[in-house]
């Protein structure tokens, strides 16, 4: 079945894409945008106006936002019809992701509940658990949790030491053990619990209710950042778990644990992508109101710069989120018609095969939001730094990003070890078309001659593919299975395969754009393209040198120095002028326009 | 008893007007399209006396008069609660245009509590509701800032100089409606959102009505000049500028 899907998990490295084979925002259908549109008035009529008392941590208010939200049935959006849900695609839900993403610690909320907190059950639980929990997490008459990060059990997820005893009467497990950093802990009334049974060396996967015996909480937990969240540690004493709240069969828990988190982290890409254009809007606001030297800030290029940088990086980001949504989408529509495949099966599966696209969303459009509110305090000086501004809220509650989810660090490492796997198992034919790259070094031309705006834009996509495939092949070929310890190397990869994919997926929307938006608009998507694609280079270049050198391969290294300045190797662009077309548009209209 | 909406399209109220064809046009490029906030909160307040069911409202109905490119307002008008919606297919030419549209319609098709804005955020006319009730010759109560009904009788309150004034018209009666008519207008539900498409929205064949305004141009208001500054003591200046510049004494 697998090969019915239009790409694999991985494949963007050896295939060429088409704009018409993908997804673009701009394409959103009038029931979508409605949807958006009813997120939007959530959060001007009940969130906005209460971030503070959020903040504050008000006894009930985030349970009480989390529910009214139930009400309006954006806890159930793409959670089947049968189980109170709306049975909408997954684009849809990462729509309604990306709007809540504006609301600071309500969309932490948020995201868990209707993520990690519901979809555990959702995917894997059984009828009568589906109808028992699923149903009522889909309206909000129940609140969700995810349980599975251990004082001694972080990134190495599956070491906890939480257990579970089948009793003596065969009717209950006993579960002892504690969990941390609990998002939601405080108010959820139904927790995904992960801990092992007897000696199993893999979790198992239990549902949970909050008010029963043996649960206790310790006080919400101080942090930097998203303080109305609820974060609690928990501690589980002898709990008796009924038999029929095993979720999926014993020993699947940590495969359910690890596919909840590829959902989580795409979800995570379109969450960052609503905080990032809100804090733009502020940024471009308050630069269209403070004066110096007699003009606004806004009139000056250093702050232009900033806030073209910011809308560029969400602009990209935001193009390769909803490229991979509409991917999932397409593999889930496949999977379900499978036999024995079932909706929760199918939906797994789905995000599964793009588990490395997912954590390159995450890693890639958490740091954009980290620069998009970093350059909000700065845009806005002393005042950015004073906490009567939203960007003292921001620049603490982004930060959290790239920590949970799996840190950036775990999930660098999986962008690059994902599609190495996929490649070695023969999901896609990486090897062999790395090899075929290494094979033209020895013939290495640099010849390109201009082709036109799209070509040159595909060939620059096309020769950062190689840079990352000969890479990939050289490192295979020293490291072998120790590849796994040489972490920086991955990360070199990693970035270098995070730029290839979003500026392939930047360059496919913007060439879709075409079609749809006024010239006047299209030549800034354009303007956007050229001063990323321009970046992307260096990027590209400074991390392959670093991984040449350390990889040492001696009979490689020239050959892969002289590929590496051919591979990055783009017309200039005068990136200053292209920047100050780009913020003049936001200037002028005072807010993210794209 | 059944209700009828008047909704205008209008664009969103942070849109930057522009004008285009020698200013003589709306550049409608980018714009993006609302219910007319007075209209919504008109529509909320009709949906809150339906959900009462003592208040034996059977129908909601939303209408608004333009082309096909308002039917996402109108389906927005549905997913907020409307029952059913009327598009009078006709470019909306003026208030006249549009109140001997509407007035056509509910003479085939009878109302007991017709709701119109005060005004709509695109033109400001106010006059579309009041057009309408002279077209039907039926009673119009403009200003209302509360609805209710007891008893199957209607009780609007109309803010006046210093108070309100409480009126128990005969129906049909067409409440004009401001601000106040409902706290907050309606929040579209995911329900209503999924439903809206399947509701009825009947395309209905305008009457010809002639034309009786003409736009000759638009023109952006001036930018203020810049506040000046004087000092305290420079009262010369002060009259000088008051009596030469502004031209006020």
């Amino acid at each position: 079945m697998e090969e019915n899907l239009t790409i694999k998990g991985g494949e963007f490295l050896i295939k060429q894409t088409e704009a018409n084979e993908i997804f673009i925002p701009e394409e959103f259908d009038e029931e979508q945008q409605m949807i958006a549109q009813t997120c939007d008035d959530f959060l001007e009529t009940e969130v906005f106006p209460n971030l503070e008392r959020i903040d504050a941590q008000e006894e009930g208010i985030m349970e009480g936002l989390v529910k009214k939200a139930g009400e309006l049935g954006l806890l159930g959006i793409s959670f089947p019809e049968e189980y109170e849900g709306f049975g909408q695609s997954f684009v849809t839900s990462m729509l309604a992701s990306e709007r809540m993403g504006a609301a600071n610690s309500f969309a932490v909320a948020y995201s868990a509940h209707t993520g990690i907190g519901s979809c555990p059950i959702a995917y894997y639980g059984d009828h009568e658990q589906k109808q028992k929990y699923l149903s009522k997490l889909a309206t909000g008459e129940l609140t969700g949790a995810y349980c599975l990060t251990e004082p001694g059990s972080g990134s190495d997820a599956n070491s906890g030491k939480t257990k579970a005893v089948l009793s003596e009467d065969g009717k209950h497990y006993i579960l002892n053990g504690q969990k941390m950093w609990i998002t939601n802990g405080g108010f959820a009334d139904v927790q995904t619990v992960f801990a092992k049974i007897d000696n199993d060396r893999v979790y198992s996967a239990f549902i949970v209710e909050s008010q029963w015996d043996g649960i206790t909480y310790n006080p919400e937990e101080k942090k930097m950042g998203i303080k109305g969240s609820s974060t609690r540690q928990i501690f589980y004493n002898d709990v008796k778990v009924p038999v029929e709240n095993l979720l999926g069969k014993r020993g699947e828990g940590f495969r359910i644990a690890l596919n909840i988190l590829h959902m989580g982290r795409i979800k995570l890409g379109g969450n960052v992508l609503g905080g990032a254009k809100r804090a733009i809007d502020q940024s471009v606001n308050y630069s269209n109101e403070r004066k110096q030297f007699g003009q606004l800030i806004s009139n000056f290029g250093s702050i232009k710069h900033k806030l073209a940088q910011q809308a560029i990086k969400t602009f990209t980001s935001e193009s390769a989120v909803y490229r991979v949504s509409r991917n999932i989408d397409e593999a889930y529509e496949i999977y379900k018609n499978m036999e024995g495949c079932d909706v929760g099966r199918a939906t797994m599966d789905a995000f599964g095969q793009f588990g490395s696209e997912a954590a390159i969303m995450k890693v890639f459009a958490s740091e954009a939001l980290d620069y998009v509110v970093d350059e909000e305090v700065q845009i806005m000086g002393g005042m950015g730094f004073s906490a009567e501004m939203p960007a003292d809220r921001n620049y603490r509650d982004s930060r959290i990003n790239r920590i949970f989810e799996g840190t950036n660090e775990i999930n660098r490492i999986l962008v690059t070890d994902t599609i190495i796997k996929r490649g070695q198992k023969n999901h896609v034919a990486l090897f062999e078309r790395a090899k075929e790259v290494i094979a033209e070094l020895d013939n290495l031309k640099d010849d390109y001659q201009s082709q036109g705006y799209f070509e040159d834009k595909r060939h620059y996509v096309e020769n950062f593919k190689k840079v990352a495939l000969m890479l990939m092949e050289v490192a295979v070929n020293k490291f072998g299975r120790k590849l796994v310890h040489e972490q920086e190397v991955l990360n070199s990869i990693s970035d270098i395969l995070m730029n290839v994919y979003v500026a392939e997926s930047t360059m496919l929307r913007v060439q879709k754009l075409e079609a749809v938006k006024p010239a006047e608009m299209y030549n800034l998507y354009k303007d956007m393209l050229d001063v990323y694609v321009f970046e992307a280079a260096s990027i590209i270049y400074k991390h392959a040198l670093d991984a040449i050198h350390s990889i040492e391969d001696e009979t490689m290294t020239k050959k892969l120095m002289n590929a590496v300045k051919v591979y990055t190797k783009v017309d200039g662009v005068n990136t200053k002028d292209a920047r100050r077309r780009i913020a003049d548009k936001l200037i002028e209209e005072n807010k993210y326009v794209f | 008893m059944k209700i009828l909406v008047c909704i205008s399209n209008v664009p969103d109220t942070t849109t930057k007007a522009k004008f285009v064809n020698d200013n003589t046009a709306f550049d409608t490029a980018g714009v993006q399209w609302i219910i007319n906030p007075w209209d919504e909160l008109a529509l909320t307040r009709a949906i809150e006396l339906k959900s009462d069911a003592a208040n034996s409202i059977e129908n909601i109905t939303v209408i608004t008069v333009g082309g096909k490119d308002a039917e996402p307002t109108i389906r927005k008008a549905l997913a907020i609660g409307a029952d059913d919606a009327v598009r009078i297919d006709a470019e909306p030419k003026d208030a006249y245009f549009v109140a001997a549209q509407i007035a056509e319609y509910i003479k085939n098709n009878p109302f007991d509590l017709i709701f119109s804005g005060i005004e709509s955020a695109d033109h400001n006319g106010s006059a579309v509701g009041g057009m309408v009730s002279e077209f039907l010759n039926i009673p119009s109560v403009s200003a209302v800032s509360a609805a209710s009904i007891e008893g199957g009788q209607v009780k609007l309150t109309r803010d006046i100089d210093g108070g309100n004034e409480q009126v128990t018209p005969e129906l049909p009666v067409l409440a004009i409606v401001q601000k106040g008519i409902a706290k907050e207008p309606m929040i579209a539900a995911m329900r209503g959102i999924m439903m809206a498409r399947k509701k009825p929205l009947n395309v209905v064949a305008p009457i010809e009505v002639e034309v009786l305004t003409e736009v000759v141009n638009y023109e952006m208001p001036q930018p203020k000049p810049p506040c000046k500054m004087i000092e305290p003591e420079n009262v010369k200046e002060l009259v000088d500028l008051l009596q030469n510049e502004a031209k006020v004494i």
